[in-house]
């Protein structure tokens, strides 16, 4: 490349009117790409990076700082290994692997966030697309949306009489709002045109469902859906700790009475880790269900 | 500016219009039509009556904001009229249906469906065993492939078929647009500024191919546009409206150029520019638009 050789052996910004212009130009042109490729570098890579290690510097500080009381990240990451080098054992009920636990924290979830769809989705499009269902259940959904999902949990145990379904209709009650919302949103915002077609090809109502609407309204709820997960999972700690049981929840609760701090900073970790994972996956399927507005 | 010899042709082919409104298929009587606003009554149409004979090629032309999309809409049977009567080969027009097929301004194919798909929901609707047109037996699968082929096939697109309208450019999406209002095979083709969102050229070129299509087809056309070559070229007849609000038609213009008619070929011919300075002299004379804040 003669531009590169151009480049190092000036190595200095090149001047247009030495030599000539043509190649001085494309030096000056590989030299932005250059600026510009190591400024995205440095944003995508390094900059993270800081961040992180600003967090364990101040961790590091306050473990100096509480002398023993607080655990130090390199006691931690030595606890994290020991923790995650067995993640799958059992002895009994009250002590389990981490992978026992965040395995029934995510069952719970499912199931709690599964019922939610399942109720949530159809009656977002309900009232998406009739009016009477909107006027009807909007004051409801206002009224009830802003109550903390535990105040749930007392009628949960009360109704089912266990700590497991309780905290499954804690899931339920907290994750099915922003389906039920944005399921409503997207369908009110089906474009007009779309409609139109509809009207003037005469579609029947399923062929409305299925082939306008579904696919119109999908972005929208699997937004909601996203919502729904992130709000779900926040909840199943809170629910955990105090119903009890096998989950990550009860497991940091648990390790708070041991007064194993390591183990509750390990647990902070992996929840927000497959909080993050559970995020990307859900973003992934929605944009693979997104497709380009017509008007352009 | 016309001579006096072309105004008395115009004089007679009006009187031609009214003669042979006899054989009227669309026929609109009286209409008025008004929109609920926050600020009152919104008269948009007033004192509508136009006929349009069977395999005419109409045309509505006004300024925008003169109600020719509404209009359309109601022969359409989107809206009703708040007063008067539309029929359609004499039967009211009381909601949309098949028979009337619309290609909309934006195309609206469904983004998610491959052109074929759009073509194909059309196609099934109307032939297929929900079929809508009442005493004709549901057609077979293949049939119905066939037709959806065969529509696609007509405005050049049988390559594009199982591409997403997100994968082609809006002139071709406005074919999938036309394909799909053909392929139900209406009795009206109605077209709302179907080329208007295009450019120059393409609109040109989706010019000549509709011009060649209506002509194999022998559709009965309505269109809206607001482009006056586009209204003489095309047109048997030029309703031109007047500036809203309370928009009535100011004047019908039967085109009497012979078919088929070529762009390179109207554009020297002197009875061609006769109705092209008419149209313009009625838009930007007599109807001159001024913005308006209603």
């Amino acid at each position: 490349m003669v531009s590169a050789t151009f480049h190092s052996t000036s190595n200095t910004k090149p001047e247009i009117s030495s030599g000539d212009p043509q190649a001085a130009r494309l030096a000056m042109n590989t030299l932005r790409l250059k600026r510009a490729r190591q400024q995205a570098f440095f944003l995508n890579w390094v900059t993270p990076v800081i961040g992180f290690g600003l967090l364990i510097l101040i961790w590091y500080g306050v473990a100096l700082k509480s002398a023993g009381a607080f655990p130090s990240p390199i006691e931690t990451f030595k606890q994290a290994l020991d923790i995650f080098s067995d993640p799958f054992y059992s002895h009994g009920p009250n002590d389990q692997g981490i992978g026992w636990n965040i395995y029934s924290s995510l069952k719970r979830v499912a199931l709690g966030f599964g019922l939610a769809a399942l109720v949530g989705i159809p009656a977002g499009f309900l009232i998406g697309r009739f009016q009477w269902a909107s006027h009807m259940f909007n004051p409801l959904i206002s009224l009830l949306r802003p109550v903390s999902p535990l105040a749930w949990l007392p009628i949960g145990l009360l109704v089912f009489k266990g700590a497991n379904p309780a905290a499954i209709w804690t899931i339920f009650i907290c994750s099915i709002w922003p389906m039920i919302i944005n399921t409503a949103v997207g369908v009110q915002r089906v474009p007009s045109d779309y409609m139109n077609v509809a009207r003037v090809l005469n579609l029947s109502e399923w062929k409305i469902m299925t082939k306008i609407l579904f696919p119109a309204v999908l972005p929208y709820m699997l937004t909601g859906v996203r919502l729904s997960v992130g709000t779900a999972w926040l909840v199943i700690v809170a629910a955990e700790m105090l119903t009890g049981g096998v989950g990550i929840g009860f497991w940091v609760w648990d390790e708070w009475n041991n007064l194993n701090v390591k183990n509750i900073i390990v647990a902070i970790f992996v929840i927000g880790l497959v909080g993050l994972v559970l995020e990307a996956l859900l973003i992934r399927l929605a944009s693979a269900f997104t497709f380009d507005d017509v008007k352009q | 500016m016309m001579s006096s010899n072309d105004a008395i042709q115009f004089q007679k082919e009006r009187i031609k219009v009214n003669e042979s409104s006899i054989t009227k298929y669309i026929d609109i009587q009286d209409v008025h039509q008004a929109f609920a606003t926050p600020k009152g009554e919104f008269l948009a149409l007033k004192d509508i009556n136009l006929s349009v004979q069977k395999g005419q090629f109409v045309t509505l032309i006004g300024h925008s904001g003169c109600g020719k999309s509404t209009l359309l809409n109601l022969i359409a049977g989107l809206t009703t009229p708040t007063q008067g009567s539309l029929l359609c080969a004499n039967k009211e027009i009381t909601g949309p249906g098949p028979e009337r097929a619309v290609v909309f301004q934006n195309h609206s194919l469904l983004p998610w469906l491959s052109c074929y798909e759009n073509v194909y929901l059309a196609v099934e609707r109307v032939f297929g065993p929900s079929g809508a047109v009442v005493g004709r037996a549901a057609e077979s699968k293949s049939s119905l492939k066939e037709r959806t082929l065969a529509a696609l096939e007509m405005v050049g697109l049988s390559h594009a078929a199982f591409k997403r309208p997100g994968e082609i450019s809006g002139g071709m999406k406005q074919r999938v647009g036309i394909a799909r209002a053909l392929s139900m095979e209406p009795q009206v083709l109605l077209l709302d500024e179907p080329f208007g969102a295009l450019d120059a050229l393409t609109r040109a070129k989706l010019q000549d191919e509709l011009l060649q299509i209506v002509a194999k087809t022998q559709s009965t056309v309505v269109m809206v546009t607001h482009d006056v070559d586009e209204a003489v070229l095309l047109s048997d007849v030029i309703v031109m409206m007047t500036n809203g609000p309370a928009a009535t038609i100011g004047e019908t213009l039967h085109v009497n150029l012979k078919r088929p008619r070529s762009r390179m070929d109207s554009a020297q011919d002197s009875s061609y520019l006769a109705y092209r300075s008419a149209v313009i002299d009625f838009l930007y004379n007599r109807q001159s638009h001024v913005e308006k804040n209603h």
